[in-house]
């Protein structure tokens, strides 16, 4: 009889170090399809899982720019296009005029495409992930590390691993039902 | 997150965290706050009274839809009055939220982790009010729209050239950061409440809200991205708000606005006051929900040094305009000084230096920085005297123009004040309702203080 | 109190018929109760009340009452159907019966949309102003001067302007009442038929008519036939604003009641002794006006210069090169002092200290321009006075130069005091069987030690028939009321102060089916056949000489007067002044003025809105008459501003508040007449302080020995103006007013110019406003404006301007587009005063407009600041950012959007204003797009004069120029290139497309050393 699909297998750590450096060990194994789980962030905790740069920053200045040329373009074609009147004598294109108006949309629309590009990437909102299929899980909230190698990972073997695995220290394992 | 970095940690000097706590006592301790501690009598008093208070601005509003705006003291020429300056006050106090969690969050000062969160409410909170007042100040409030670039059936666009419109993009950008800001510091919280609670429906309410947070390294990686972008991005907004607020003024040609060196001033007597409500906030709730251990004296002699030096910039500018107006040899500017001093409304002018220049001089001594009846006294001073402040610039400036025979006063009417005292009322209801119902210290931050935090290198 | 209550016992004995039911006067009592802006509320929520519905009920037949019980449903539903037909009566307008005749051409039917032009006249205290009424659709909506006429030549006065919110004031009598209730015209005819019929037997020894000061041929003439009718029958006139003095003098002078009438524009010097002439109310003031300010040009060379000798502050004094307060008992020692000075009999006198300096300055000055100087006296000084004046005008052979006598203008011209006193002890006696009052208010205003009051209200008198336009005072003790028709609902006739002679044309038929006083006396005089129309032009066919009278009519109605009844100046002698009768007061004791008042006139206007709320020239005081009393004084006493005293003279007490006045002498104390009406309506009652009981029949105009002493406790007073000087409190002084005197103006010509912006200094290219066709622009000349308040009032008339109410005055919420700011410079006891009127400047780098967000006042491409009211939001930002502060904003629903009358008042050109927006002055935008139209139809560009603002237009001083600057040729750019042309505030780069020419004075130097 053939076992049950399982996600793969979580070990559980007490202290940042020892998940850091599980996962160092994990990557170095060779193990691709991997993550590991935190209560706050840990920056070596991404380096070691081989996570080396997210895309945010990029969405961040192009959501700037873009509200930096929409702000400023908007306010140009209203006065000088759309409707052009003589305002106290001024010219229509005032332009020293538009230059809050404009930095408060750079502001908005940059801030505003981080904060969807960071959810967006991460697949959020997320409500079911089958680790949270693991009773003991809920610690990752509080004070308990996690490392899960997924079962998709090419050298996924559910003995060999959860031996590996049990070679890193790790305070305890389980395996992540699907 | 920030860690506690040698500098910081002096000799005489309290912590910023009280020792013998670990990631889990941390967790347990705020989230019980939320998730254990019973309804105590005094929350649901004070939470009772701030609601009824908050009744003011209801009432004012109506009665103001009703009768228009002639119920408030204003007139021809003081134009603007409560309405502008409880705006720009309570503008101001949003202020310090964005400075700690932003500003300080780049300076790498990590005692700011443990207050920041509260100080992020109060912020939106504040400007909330603050949002109240240029809707109801409006002779057509229903048309209010018109203020914003729409395509409409008129064909017709605001005034860009208008520091009325910055304002309207300034501000709703602000909260609009503010809020986010606030909120995807609130997630990894709002799934530990998650994870700690045995009632299905608190969990299914703060489980939605944390959108399935699971702390993975790579959430965390783009979060810290973000984190930081947005405090980057936070850090000139609050800046620019304030600026924009006091182009209002400096953009208009009446004496006493028409000077060069209001957005400076504007911004650090915003955060002037901003702190001094960040004391007047945090002082009585770690008393009331016992959590000295994490907002320390530490913490409240900090922000004592912060009023402190915000309060020389704002003095220094209060000389600096004086002098202007000397120097520059403009007869109008000149005589708004003089009646300033001497007019009829010198009494709240000497009241303003007092309050706001003088008697926090004594925030030099070292005990009275530490001790926090009198830092809440203090607090309690700054705000009040920066709603003066607002008063003299915005009312006492427009009494005494360029022609002698527009010369006016203003009275308040008991819909002033009704209006302010609601939005004071309102503002403590949200604050009662945030520490009832969410995590008041940023648990994840909190605990990247602790020394286990550190991943020790072998 | 006490009075109050004695008066309604004896109303119940009047009228015994009335108990619990309501009558037009708790009717009127019960709209009174709103007071303040609501006053402006319309009948309609009176006829939801079911007394209203009773007391519509007695307008029925007598028995419908009787069948129809007050429950029923169809007497309620008649009842109901009734009221609404009584409110809305006033929603329908008809032209008047008979034809009149538009001043200009005009198609021959009406256009929607286009005004027409009626020429008028109005009347005050027997003078006729002469006007021009615009009407659309037959409905008047605008008085302005009637620039063909001599008396007026484009100018109005501020009642004159006002006028027309009388026509359609709402709490105006609608109806005749016999004993309060309802009745009508017919039956008041049948009613006098046999009281006549029995008078007709008498002679008429028991009929008294009181009217007041009568200058129309037909009425006179009306008086003549009802005297060959009744012989003993009374014409008795009295107005509290006589000139009984004025004419004791011409009679004491000449024997004969002459009329003096002046030429302002051939003086050199003018001496004026209490005379406020350039003031609404003063005979001739408009034309007046006029040639005073044509020689107060600096640059034409012959500047004219004024010497003001005056009691109480006033334009005229503020006006004055020399300025010279005295009390009012001093002028006639000074006058006696300038007859021996120049050297004629009857002199004699000494001065007080300080004052033979400005004698002897004013004696060598009249004596090098003999024959073309004017000395003036004030119609209140005693008649002794006017005689000196004659005495010296003649001396200095003024007379047929500058000073001419002519035909008195008042048709009846007696004593008015002494002809009241007859007719009260007539009463008193028994005499009078009959009594007519018509048109006037004795039981208001009569001097109080005659007791008319009394002698009303002992009904002996067994018929008492008031006519007037409202229910006032007087009418509830008379029997009968007739409900008087408004002279824009009548016709008529009246003399100018040149004798000229106005046909009074009605514009619309009356409102409230009124009557005039021609219709009343034709009752008399047993004309009942014919029409209002049919009286005077009766009367004039009778006097016509010439062939065509229809042509002559058509052309005099059309013109507004008639040719060749202007007086011709006669050749009198004066006698030389008789010894001094006055005895020399006491410098302590303290003398008390009485004066009309500049805003309500004796009262007759309390119940007018824009009247109640104009600005008062010197105090910039609305709704109330404080004491006025000198700087010095108030310092003796103690006494600020708003604090309450009490008045103590001949036994009667007044408790009023104080105003402080620069420039008022010391020891004396000055108030005005007119308020603390108490039955005036829902504006005018109860608005100020009753100052008759204190003006006695002996000293109706000043008199010592008053007592004043602290009351405690203050009263609100409402000005306008927040603060009267131009020096401010740190030593600056502020070129508002730029102002030099002559010498030192040519040595200097520039002066005006200092402060001024060269055009290039802006960082963004300017807007080229040569390249368009027309750009508008105004200037306002100082030396000429004489602060006579017409603009203000032409403005509220023509932009539908509201009023707000004393409290939102005083709050500083009043709505006036154009202010005339006061300011007093220099010594408080004896200040210079300067007018200043402040329209919007239409700058072009308006900084309202920069600063509103919605962009709901923007510039037009001919440089008018344009307000677009349906886009504004209401930040006040405009108003703040404002260095003028002429912007007005609309706190509350400030205009009445209910009341019927006012609806149809309304100019149509012009948007009726909402709550929460913000207005101001538009250059008369609607005025200036009307002639555009116009003149695009024509083909062709509007000529320069043609297009006038409404300000402008009423200006009697010609102060005002409007134009087109891109025309080099047009009036307004030849002021605009005057080196006195400077613009206010102009340092802030503001570039006001209004600019004033500043003010020059004329001083004697020798004084000025």
């Amino acid at each position: 009889m053939r076992p049950e699909p399982i996600f793969g297998m979580m070990a559980e750590f007490d202290t940042p170090t020892d998940v850091v450096v599980a996962a160092q060990r994990t990557t170095e194994a060779g193990y691709i399809r991997i993550d590991a789980y935190s209560p706050f962030p840990i920056e070596e905790l991404a380096e070691a899982i081989g996570f080396h740069k997210n895309g945010v920053a990029l969405i961040t200045l192009i959501g700037g720019i873009l509200g930096m040329c929409g702000g400023f373009m908007l306010q140009w074609w209203i006065n000088t296009i759309s409707y052009p009147v003589n305002i106290g004598g001024r010219p229509p294109n005032s332009w020293p005029a538009f230059i809050p108006v404009t930095f408060e949309m750079t502001i908005l629309f940059a801030g505003l495409s981080a904060v969807f590009g960071m959810l967006v990437l991460n697949g959020l909102p997320m409500p079911y992930h089958p680790v949270f299929n693991v009773p003991r899980f809920e610690l990752v909230t509080k004070d308990k590390f996690f490392l899960v190698i997924f079962s998709s990972d090419p050298r996924f073997d559910t003995i060999k691993t959860r031996a590996f695995l049990e070679g890193l220290g790790a305070k305890s394992i389980s395996e992540v039902p699907s | 997150m920030v860690r506690p970095t040698e500098v910081e940690e002096g000799e005489d000097k309290a912590p910023v965290l009280a020792p013998g706590h670990s990631f889990a006592s941390i967790t347990d301790k705020i989230s019980g706050l939320v998730l254990k501690r019973p309804l105590h009598l005094g929350w649901v008093a004070g939470f009772f009274v701030s609601f009824m208070v908050m009744q003011g601005v209801l009432f004012g509003a109506t009665y103001l839809f009703v009768k228009g705006v002639g119920i408030w003291g204003v007139n021809i020429p003081i134009g603007w009055g409560f309405a502008i300056v409880n705006f720009v006050w309570w503008i101001g106090i949003g202020h310090a939220g964005t400075l700690i969690s932003a500003i300080l969050l780049l300076l790498r000062q990590s005692w700011r982790n443990s207050i920041n969160r509260f100080a992020e409410a109060m912020t939106l909170f504040a400007v909330a009010q603050a949002g109240v007042f240029p809707l109801l100040h409006l002779g057509r409030p229903w048309v209010f729209y018109w203020l914003f670039p729409y395509p409409n059936t008129m064909g017709y666009w605001p005034n860009f050239r208008s520091p009325l419109v910055w304002d309207v993009f300034a501000v709703s950008t602000y909260f609009t950061i503010s809020l986010v800001f606030w909120f995807i510091g609130l997630i990894p919280d709002l799934a530990s409440l998650r994870d700690r609670t045995d009632n299905s429906f608190i969990r299914f309410t703060y489980g939605m809200l944390a959108m399935g947070w699971r702390g993975s390294a790579r959430h965390w990686a783009r979060f810290e991205t973000a984190y930081l972008l947005l405090a980057g991005l936070a850090t000139p907004l609050v800046l620019s708000v304030h600026t924009v607020v006091s182009f209002d003024f400096a953009i208009g040609i009446v004496p006493g606005w028409h000077t060069t060196i209001f957005p400076p001033y504007f911004v650090a007597g915003a955060i002037y006051s901003g702190f001094a409500m960040v004391l007047v906030l945090a002082i009585p709730i770690r008393k009331f929900y016992g959590v000295k251990d994490f907002i320390t004296d530490r913490h409240l002699e900090n922000s004592a040094m912060v009023m402190l030096a915000t309060g020389l910039i704002v003095a220094y500018g209060y000389g600096m305009e004086a002098f202007m107006n000397w120097y520059g040899g403009n007869p109008y500017e000149n005589y708004l000084r003089w009646a300033r001093l001497h007019g009829p409304y010198a009494p709240w002018y000497l009241a303003l230096l007092f309050f706001n220049i003088f008697l926090p001089q004594i925030l030099w001594i070292r005990r009275i920085r530490t001790n926090p009846v009198w830092l809440f006294l203090i607090s309690m001073d700054v705000l009040v005297g920066m709603w003066l402040e607002r008063f003299i610039i915005v009312v006492v400036s427009l009494t005494r123009d360029f022609t002698n025979s527009a010369w006016g006063m203003y009275y308040p009417t008991r819909w002033d004040w009704a209006v302010l005292m609601g939005t004071l009322g309102m503002f403590c209801a949200l604050m009662f309702l945030f520490v009832r119902l969410l995590p008041m210290i940023s648990i994840f931050e909190l605990n990247t203080l602790l020394p286990e935090a550190e991943v020790k290198h072998k | 109190m006490m009075e109050e209550k004695n008066r309604k016992q004896h109303v119940e004995a009047v009228c015994p018929s009335k108990k619990d039911k309501l009558d037009l006067e708790t009717a009127r009592a019960r709209i009174a109760e709103t007071k303040g802006p609501e006053y402006w509320r319309s009948l309609e929520e009176l006829a939801g009340s079911t007394e209203f519905q009773e007391m519509m009920h007695r307008e029925f037949p007598k028995g419908a009452s009787e069948w129809a019980d007050s429950v029923s449903r169809r007497g309620f539903m008649k009842l109901m159907g009734a009221s609404l037909a009584m409110a809305g009566m006033t929603a329908c307008t008809k032209q008047p019966l008979e034809p009149i005749v538009p001043y200009v051409q005009q198609p021959e039917e009406v256009v929607p949309g286009r005004p027409m032009f009626f020429a008028s006249a109005f009347s005050l205290g027997g003078y006729a102003s002469p006007v021009l009424v615009e009407s659309h659709l037959y409905r008047p909506t605008k008085v302005e001067g009637n620039d063909k006429h001599p008396a007026s030549m484009g100018g109005t006065d501020v009642f004159a302007q006002a006028s027309v919110l009388d026509m359609y004031d709402p709490d105006r009598s609608q109806n005749v009442t016999y004993r309060g209730e309802l009745s009508t015209w017919g039956e008041f005819m049948v009613a006098m038929r046999d009281p006549l019929i029995a008078q007709n037997a008498a002679n008429g020894a028991g009929i008294r008519i009181l009217t007041g000061t009568v200058s129309s041929p037909t009425l006179a003439d009306q008086f003549a036939q009802i005297r060959s009718r009744y012989p003993e029958a009374k014409w008795h006139v009295y107005e509290p604003v006589n000139r009984d003095n004025v004419i004791a003098g011409a009679q004491m002078a000449f024997g004969q009641p002459v009329e003096t009438t002046y030429k302002f524009d051939a003086a050199d010097v003018i001496v004026s002794l209490d005379a406020d002439f350039l003031y609404a109310g003063f005979p001739g003031t408009t034309r007046y006006a006029r040639d005073f300010a044509k020689r107060r040009n600096p640059d034409a060379g012959n500047m004219s210069r004024m010497y003001v000798i005056e009691s109480t502050p006033s334009s005229t004094g503020a006006k004055a090169d020399h300025h010279l307060p005295v009390r009012a008992s001093d002028i006639e020692p000074f006058a006696r002092a300038l007859v021996s000075g120049l050297g004629s009999a009857g002199g004699g006198g000494s001065l007080k200290g300080g004052q033979q300096k400005y004698l002897d300055a004013i004696v060598k000055d009249l004596q090098s321009h003999r024959g073309s100087s004017v000395v003036i006296a004030g119609d209140h000084q005693p008649p002794a006075v006017h005689v000196l004046v004659h005495a010296i005008n003649q001396s200095l052979g003024n007379v047929g130069k500058t000073v001419f006598y002519t035909e008195p203008v008042n048709a009846n011209p007696i004593n008015q005091t002494d002809s009241l006193k007859d007719l009260i002890a007539d009463m008193r006696a028994g005499k009078v069987q009959m009594l007519v009052i018509a048109g006037v208010n004795p039981l208001y205003d009569a001097p109080p030690d005659l007791g008319f009051a009394d002698a009303l209200k002992s009904s002996n008198i067994p018929l008492r028939v008031h006519l007037g336009l409202y229910q006032d005072e007087t009418s509830q003790y008379c029997h009968w009321h007739i409900n008087e028709a408004h002279y824009l609902e009548s016709w008529g006739d009246a003399r100018a102060y040149d004798g000229t002679v106005s046909i009074v044309q009605p514009l619309i038929a009356p409102l409230y089916g009124g009557k005039s006083v021609y219709e009343l006396m034709a009752l008399f005089a047993g004309q009942t056949e014919a029409t209002g129309h049919g009286h005077v032009q009766n009367y004039w066919r009778s006097k016509h000489t010439g062939a065509d009278f229809d042509a002559f009519w058509r052309k005099s109605l059309h013109d507004g007067w008639i040719e060749g009844s202007t007086f011709e100046p006669k050749s009198v002698t004066a006698k030389g002044a008789a010894a001094s009768s006055a005895t020399s007061q006491n410098d302590n004791s303290i003398e008390i003025n009485f004066r009309r008042d500049p805003s309500i006139y004796d009262g007759r206007f309390s119940n007018n809105g824009w009247l109640q709320e104009l600005p008062k020239p010197m105090t910039k005081m609305t709704w109330d008459n404080p004491l006025l009393m000198g700087p010095a004084m108030a310092e003796r006493m103690g006494v600020k501003t708003q604090d309450l005293v009490r008045l103590e003279l001949n036994g009667k007490n007044l408790t009023v508040p104080v105003w402080i006045q620069a420039g008022h002498p010391d020891y004396s104390v000055t108030c005005f007449l007119g308020y603390g009406r108490a039955r005036a309506g829902r504006v005018g009652t109860g608005a100020g302080f009753d100052m008759y009981p204190l003006r006695f029949s002996a000293t109706p105009w000043f008199t010592t020995g008053v007592k004043i002493s602290k009351a405690g406790g203050t009263y609100l007073l409402a000005s306008t103006q927040g603060y009267q000087t131009m020096e401010t409190q740190d030593g600056d002084n502020r070129p508002l007013v730029r102002t030099r005197s002559l010498d030192e103006y040519q040595k200097e010509p520039n002066f005006a110019q200092e402060g001024n912006p060269p055009p290039e200094l802006t960082l963004y290219p300017g807007y080229d406003y040569a390249k368009e066709p027309y750009a508008w622009g105004m200037t306002i000349d100082l030396n000429a404006c004489v602060g006579c308040n017409n603009c203000i009032l032409a403005c509220q008339s023509e932009n539908n301007i509201p009023i707000v109410g004393k409290e939102q005055v005083n709050k500083g919420r009043h709505m006036h587009w154009l202010r005339v700011d006061a300011y007093y410079q220099g010594d408080r006891d004896n200040p210079k005063a300067y007018f200043q009127p402040v329209p919007c400047m239409q700058c072009e780098n308006a900084p309202c407009e920069l600063v509103c967000p919605v962009g709901a006042t923007t510039h037009s491409s001919e440089g008018l600041n344009d307000m677009v009211y349906n886009r504004c939001v209401g930040t006040r930002y405009c108003s703040n950012n404002c260095p003028y502060k002429v912007r007005r904003f609309n706190f509350f629903l400030f205009q009445d959007w209910e009341t019927p009358q006012f609806k149809m008042m309304r100019n149509p050109d012009v948007t009726v204003r909402s709550r929460g927006v913000m207005e101001k002055c538009t250059y008369c935008v609607q005025r200036i797009n009307h002639h555009r139209i116009d003149s695009e139809v024509a083909g062709r560009k509007i000529a320069d004069g043609e297009l006038q603002t409404a300000c402008q237009q009423s200006c009697p001083a010609n102060a005002i120029s409007f134009g087109n600057i891109n025309d080099k040729n047009s009036q307004v750019s030849k002021q605009k290139s005057n080196q006195r042309n400077y613009g206010l505030l102009q340092d802030l780069n503001t570039r006001p497309r209004t600019t004033y020419l500043a003010e020059i004075r004329n001083p004697n130097p020798e004084l000025e050393a």
